[in-house]
């Protein structure tokens, strides 16, 4: 096991490698001089000048195999911008934004609380919908609550998920006044959080109005960014729960004179959640990285939102500084649920 | 037992018209096709054109059966147009990727060695990005518009194919009828194309159709943000953006056209689901 978890994790090198070197060619990619974007077009030809030495932009891009050859020197070679680069990341350098200046790593952790609190209350979404919405079509297969379930996990993968959220924002929000429809806290609410969890933060300080005020903004975007995990989550709880109530434990169980209530839920939904688990663990992943629509929507103050705003701005270290971490994430978060499988389900042996 | 004596189509259309998501499908995804070809013939539109602000933000009525929006355009004949776009960016940008993405999973399936490690390994890459995130990346490189958002949206989806397309050939590669082919002499090129390729056709075909459905959606979302389609083309996503600034007092001009793309993506998704149960029996679904 910890040798598989050591492959595991080596193996993740190359790919974060291949990250760094697409993230970083699609941003040498995108069209202008950044030195003219961060100056602006009255800037004196020395400054840019200065300014395209500092960020390396005078070297060439990938190996510098001029001054090698001018040299012999192997090491001239990686004075080229993308080994700086690499330099600079692994040293946890992402570089400031073009037009507020802010470090991008430090923006990156500030919000980053504020996109897991989302990832959580669409996770606590679609748990709450999926797995009791699966077992239910499974245990009463081909009747009509299982039409009902199947025919709403078909819709449910099929919606736009920002075009849920504005029905969600114009019937609780906008209609009916149930709820707000963007931020995370109320205009007026003065808090200052620990973790960036508000949830948590407010438990933590006593504040229960600020616990329910956070709570009352998770709600909708939870409901839009859960809706697709619920609805995978349901279809693979029902054929899941199918297989195993067709195997012979589960018979022999009948056959004991077992209550039903105790078969499904004590016999048989132990076993049928291990893929479902996979599918739960994936999918926490997705989410983490792809709430890019649900936070533009929602104006939610995460990772999603911001890199969004960069893109549009042609905030190039911030998109270049977002993404890699994104990938970085979704990575390792795939990584720790392949390795679940095996605490799970002691059946399964890693070579 | 007389199935036996039928060919395998006949078998496969057979499980088809069994199928109850795939007949619904079918009739879904065919209703739209029809209305995107039968468009410019039953009700030609210009959108460069299209004014009539007297008529701004009216509700569904039986003049204009969903409104109109807030350049008085008749809603209806806008999600109508609408279907050509996104029928369009869907079939168009999955061909891509279904093409690109099947050859180099064949080639790394079959030759292995460092081929497929590269190969490998820029799918890993890929797949490490979220689908729409990559997207916006690649409209961001090469810049908004419908076509871009079609290539961005297609490119997306290569690593899929190849995947699917290398575990296949992996599977099929040491099969006898591939030994045979080879011992009459048939070259790498012909044994990739007219042996193993079409042996796994069917997860290709159901992938497929289950990755317009996808597709559809990515580049509604592309809409959506701005980076797709342009308006005043009656693109759904653009139109669900737009309408979002007035939805407060005319609600209609988003809902339209966002049912519309729900409508056209369960199409999509029901006639995969159809044509697994009946390409694919062995996978067998309760």
């Amino acid at each position: 096991m910890t040798a598989y978890a050591l492959r595991r994790f080596f193996g993740l090198v190359p790919v974060l490698f291949g990250v760094s070197l697409l993230v970083f060619t699609f941003v040498r990619l995108i069209p202008g001089d950044p030195a003219r974007v961060m100056l602006g077009q009255r800037a004196t030809p020395e400054a840019l000048e200065r300014l395209r030495r500092e960020l390396n932009l005078d070297k060439p891009l990938f190996l510098n195999w001029a001054a090698y050859r001018e040299t012999g020197d192997l090491r001239r070679l990686l004075e080229a911008q993308y080994p700086a680069y690499l330099v600079r990341i692994l040293h946890g350098d992402l570089g400031r934004s073009i037009f507020t200046k802010v470090d991008v790593a430090a923006e990156l952790k500030a919000r980053f609380p504020a996109t897991f609190e989302l990832t959580l209350g669409a996770m606590t979404v679609a748990l709450l919908v999926g797995i009791p919405a699966g077992i239910l079509a499974a245990i009463r297969k081909n009747s009509l609550v299982d039409l009902l379930v199947m025919t709403g996990a078909l819709v449910g993968v099929s919606m736009p998920i920002f075009w849920l959220g504005l029905l969600l924002i114009y019937v609780f929000a906008v209609n009916l006044h149930w709820l707000p429809p963007s931020g995370r806290l109320g205009i007026g609410t003065e808090f200052q959080p620990l973790t960036g969890l508000l949830l948590l933060d407010a438990l933590l300080k006593g504040r229960p109005d600020v616990f329910a005020d956070a709570l009352r903004h998770l709600i909708l975007p939870s409901l839009a960014l859960g809706s697709i995990p619920a609805a995978v989550i349901a279809r693979m709880m029902r054929s899941s729960m199918l297989e195993v109530l067709s195997q012979d434990y589960v018979r022999t169980a009948r056959a004991k004179g077992l209550p039903e209530r105790v078969v499904v839920y004590k016999h048989a939904l132990k076993n049928a959640m291990l893929p479902v688990i996979t599918v739960i663990g994936l999918w926490f992943g997705t989410l983490l990285t792809g709430a890019i629509l649900t936070e533009t929507i929602f104006n939610w103050p995460g990772i999603g939102k911001w890199l969004y705003d960069a893109i549009q701005a042609r905030d190039y270290p911030i998109v270049q500084g977002g993404t890699l971490f994104i990938a970085a994430v979704y990575v390792i978060v795939n990584a720790l649920v392949d390795l679940s499988y095996g605490l799970l389900d002691p059946r399964i042996q890693y070579r | 037992m007389a199935t036996l004596a039928r060919t395998p189509t006949q078998q496969a259309l057979r499980r088809f018209l069994r199928s109850s998501s795939g007949k619904a499908g079918l009739l879904i995804v065919g209703v739209f096709v029809l209305l995107a070809l039968l468009a410019p013939i039953l009700a030609p539109y210009d959108p460069a054109k299209d004014r009539n602000l007297r008529a701004r933000l009216q509700p569904p009525s039986i003049e204009h059966p969903m409104g109109t929006d807030e350049l008085g355009r008749d809603m209806l004949i806008r999600v109508w147009h609408g279907s050509r776009i996104s029928l369009r960016v869907g079939v168009v940008a999955v061909g891509l990727a279904l093409v690109a993405g099947t050859l180099l999973g064949l080639v790394a399936g079959f030759f292995g060695g460092w081929v497929d490690t590269l190969v490998s390994w820029l799918i890993d890459i890929m797949l490490a990005f979220p689908s729409i995130l990559l997207a916006i990346a690649i409209v961001a490189v090469i810049g908004p518009g419908i076509e871009n958002a079609m290539l961005a949206v297609g490119v997306v989806q290569i690593p899929v194919f190849a995947r699917l397309a290398r575990s296949m050939v992996l599977s099929l590669k040491e099969q006898e009828f591939v030994a045979a082919a080879r011992a009459l002499g048939a070259t790498n090129g012909r044994i990739l194309l007219r042996h193993i390729l079409p042996n796994g056709l069917s997860p290709l075909i159901v992938q497929a159709t289950l990755s317009i459905a996808t597709a559809i959606l990515d580049a509604a979302g592309l809409g959506f943000l701005g980076l797709g389609a342009q308006p005043p083309a009656p693109e759904w996503g653009v139109m669900i953006a737009r309408g979002f600034q007035y939805f407060t007092t005319a609600p209609w001009i988003s809902l339209f056209p966002g049912l519309a793309i729900m409508l056209a993506v369960l199409g999509f998704n029901l006639l995969g689901d159809g044509l697994r149960d009946a390409l694919d029996p062995r996978t067998a679904r309760f």
